[in-house]
C-alpha cells in the first residue's frame, strides 16, 4: 500500500482553512498533479481575494496574488508574456461569479490558454458568510437572514453551463470533493485541464463543489450531506463542454 | 538627424516599442485610441503582444500579471478610464511592479468631454489609488517629449520598481509634430524579458518560489514595506525631479504651467516682454515629485506668480505649498475643453503688473 505523504509541490505551512473545509483537499490535488506532471518549475498560480488569498503560502510554484475578481485578467497578462508556462487561477464563487464576472467571461471567450480552478461553496467565506451569486434559493446567510429570496435577490448562477456556450472554452467540467470517489474524479478533471493547456487547446475551467461548514452553520459531516442533498441537484456534476480541437 | 511627422499618440506608441515594451494592454477611449491602433499592428510585427481587454480594469490587471513575470509592459487610457484603473494601479504599487501608464487627459467629471483637459492633476499626483502611495508622474509638452519621456518612464519604472504615469492631454495626443527617435533607437537591446530575480516567471526548480502580492497581514511587514517604498521615492526625487525655467533671472512675474498649457504661456511671456513686462516661465516636467526647489529658485526675483491650467486650479496647490505661501499666487484656467489663449493670459499678466 502506498504511503500517504505530503506532495512535494505543497509547502509544510499550517493552512488557515477551517475544519471540514475542502480547500485543503483541492490544494493537495493540484500539488499532486504538479508533481506527477513534473511542472512545478514552470507553473505560475494566481490566487484570488477570498479564503484562498493566502494560497501562495501553500503552493511551491511561483504565485501571484490578484485583486478581487481579476485573476483571469492577471493570468492573461502572465500567459501572454510567458506562453510556455502553465498558468492557473484559483477562485471562489464571490470572486469569480460576482465581482469578476467580466474577467472570467472574456478570458473564456478569448480562449485564453489558462486553467481556472473554481471553488464553489455557495457563500462568501472570508468575509463571514454573505450571500454569493451561487447561494441556493432559501439558503440563510449573513445578508439573506431569512433565506435567499429569488424575488428580491435573483437566482444562482450556473457558471459551467454559462461558460460552455462560449467557443473559446476547451473544457468546462463540474466536480465535487465530498467523498473519495469524487475526489479521485476531481483529480482526473484537473489533470485533464492542465493537459489541455499544455496542448494549447484553450480555456479550461474545473468547477468544484466545496463545503463551508463554518458559514453554513453545519458540522463537517452535515455540510457534506447538504452538499449532496442540495447543491448537487442544482449544480449537476458533469462535463459541459469539451473540445479536443479548436 | 531624420525626423518624422507624427501624431502624439502614435509617436508615443512607437517610442514605447523602441524602448523595449513587449506587451500592451488597453481598452478603447477617446482621445488616445491611436495608441492602441498603432500597437495592434506594430508591436505584434515586432514580436510583442497587443491585447484589447474587456475593460480598463481588465487591461490594468493584465499589466499587473505581465509585469509580475518581469516583462516590460504598458497600458494607456484617458481620464474616465484611468479612474477605472485606480484599483489596479494601487495593487501594482503595493506589489512593487514596474509598468508605464499613459493618461491622455480629457475633460471631466463624469463623461465630461473628449476635448483636452488637465483636470486629473489631483488624481494623478495625489490619489492614483487607495492606500499610502506616491507615484512618479511625467508631463510632456510636445510630441518629441511624448517620445523621450515614454522611454524614460520605462527606465524609471524598472530602476525603482514602480508604476510610472505619463500625464499628457488630448491636445498632445492628437497634434502632429516632427519627431526624432534617435535618442532611444536601439538603446534597449534586450527583448523586454529581463527576468529579474523577483519575478514570478516559473522557478524552473532552480530557485525558491517568488510571490507577488500586496497583502501584508503582519503590521510590521506592511509598515516596513511602505517605509521602504517611500524611501525609494525620495531617492527618485533626488535623481529625477525635473523642470524648465525661462527668463526667470529678472522676472517680476513668473507664469507656471505644465503640459500643453506650458507652450501657451511661452507665447504669453514673449508678448508681455514686448510690452516691457518682466515675465518668466516655469514648467514642472515631473509633477510628482514636484520640482519645489527649482520653483523657489525660479521665483527668487519674482513678486507674483501666475498658475495657468486647463482646470479649475489643481497644480496651484503645489505651487503655493512649494513657495511656502510667501508669494501671492494667482490662477487662470479654462475648462470644458478650451485651451487658454496667449492673449487672455497676457490680459491677466497686465492686471497683475
Amino acid at each position: 500500500m502506498p504511503k500517504f505523504t505530503r506532495p512535494n509541490s505543497l509547502t509544510d505551512n499550517h493552512n488557515h482553512y477551517c475544519p471540514g473545509c475542502t480547500h485543503g483537499i483541492i490544494h493537495r490535488l493540484i500539488a499532486e498533479i504538479m508533481d506527477e506532471m513534473d511542472i512545478q518549475g514552470e507553473t505560475i498560480g494566481v490566487c484570488p481575494v477570498g479564503c484562498a488569498v493566502l494560497a501562495y503560502d501553500y503552493f511551491k510554484c511561483d504565485m501571484i496574488q490578484a485583486s478581487h475578481g481579476r485573476a483571469p485578467a492577471v493570468a492573461t497578462g502572465v500567459k501572454r508574456a510567458k506562453p510556455e508556462n502553465l498558468v492557473f487561477t484559483y477562485q471562489g464563487d464571490g470572486d469569480l461569479a460576482a465581482i469578476g464576472t467580466a474577467e472570467i467571461v472574456h478570458a473564456a471567450a478569448r480562449g485564453e490558454n489558462i486553467t481556472t480552478i473554481f471553488v464553489n461553496n455557495a457563500i462568501y467565506g472570508m468575509t463571514g458568510g454573505q450571500m454569493a451569486p451561487t447561494t441556493m434559493p432559501g439558503q440563510k446567510t449573513q445578508t439573506s437572514p431569512s433565506g435567499r429570496d429569488t424575488a428580491l435577490e435573483g437566482f444562482p448562477i450556473r457558471v459551467c453551463e454559462m461558460l460552455a456556450t462560449l467557443d473559446g472554452v476547451a473544457l468546462a467540467e463540474r466536480v465535487s470533493v465530498h467523498d473519495a470517489k469524487h475526489v479521485n474524479a476531481t483529480k482526473k478533471a484537473i489533470r485533464k485541464a492542465f493537459e489541455i493547456q499544455k496542448n494549447k487547446k484553450g480555456f479550461s475551467i474545473i468547477e468544484i463543489l466545496s463545503t463551508c461548514p463554518t458559514n453554513w452553520g453545519l458540522t463537517p459531516n452535515k455540510a457534506v450531506d447538504w452538499l449532496k442533498s442540495d447543491l448537487i441537484p442544482y449544480y449537476p456534476l458533469g462535463v459541459y463542454q469539451e473540445r479536443s480541437v479548436r | 538627424m531624420s525626423k518624422t511627422l507624427m501624431k502624439g499618440n502614435e509617436a508615443l506608441a512607437e517610442a514605447a516599442i523602441r524602448a523595449g515594451c513587449k506587451c500592451y494592454f488597453g481598452y478603447p477611449i477617446t482621445p488616445q485610441n491611436e495608441i492602441g491602433a498603432y500597437m495592434s499592428e506594430r508591436i505584434r510585427k515586432n514580436g510583442g503582444v497587443f491585447l484589447q481587454a474587456e475593460s480598463e480594469i481588465g487591461a490594468i490587471n493584465m499589466v499587473y500579471g505581465c509585469s509580475a513575470t518581469g516583462t516590460r509592459c504598458m497600458t494607456s487610457s484617458s481620464s474616465p478610464g484611468v479612474s477605472l484603473k485606480a484599483e489596479g494601479i494601487s495593487y501594482l504599487a503595493g506589489a512593487d511592479l514596474p509598468c508605464v501608464i499613459v493618461n491622455v487627459q480629457r475633460g471631466g467629471p463624469g463623461l465630461g468631454t473628449i476635448q483636452p483637459s488637465q483636470a486629473d492633476y489631483w488624481q494623478t499626483t495625489r490619489a492614483m489609488g487607495h492606500g499610502d502611495l506616491r507615484l512618479p508622474v511625467l508631463a510632456p509638452y510636445s510630441v518629441q517629449e511624448m517620445v523621450d519621456m515614454t522611454a524614460e518612464a520605462f527606465k524609471i519604472a524598472e530602476e525603482f520598481r514602480t508604476p510610472v504615469m505619463l500625464l499628457a492631454d488630448g491636445l498632445l495626443g492628437q497634434m502632429m509634430e516632427p519627431v526624432s527617435f534617435n535618442e532611444i533607437g536601439g538603446e534597449n537591446k534586450d527583448d523586454g524579458q529581463s527576468s529579474p530575480n523577483w519575478a514570478a516567471s516559473g522557478h524552473k526548480n532552480k530557485r525558491e518560489k517568488n510571490i507577488i502580492t500586496s497583502l501584508f497581514l503582519d503590521p510590521i511587514e506592511l509598515e516596513t514595506a511602505i517605509n521602504e517604498r517611500f524611501e525609494r521615492f525620495e531617492e527618485l526625487r533626488a535623481k529625477y525631479t525635473r523642470s524648465e525655467s525661462t527668463n526667470t533671472d529678472d522676472a517680476d512675474i513668473i507664469v507656471t504651467a505644465y503640459g500643453s498649457t506650458a507652450r501657451v504661456i511661452q507665447s504669453a511671456m514673449e508678448m508681455a516682454r514686448e510690452e516691457g513686462i518682466k515675465v518668466g516661465t516655469f514648467r514642472p516636467i515631473t509633477l510628482s515629485p514636484f520640482p519645489e526647489k527649482a520653483l523657489k529658485e525660479a521665483t527668487k526675483s519674482a513678486k507674483k506668480v501666475l498658475v495657468v491650467e486647463m482646470s479649475m486650479g489643481q497644480m496651484v496647490d503645489d505651487v503655493k505649498s512649494a513657495l511656502e505661501y510667501k508669494l501671492p499666487v494667482e490662477f487662470f484656467g479654462r475648462q470644458g475643453g478650451f485651451v487658454p489663449g496667449p492673449q487672455e493670459i497676457l490680459e491677466v499678466i497686465r492686471r497683475m503688473k
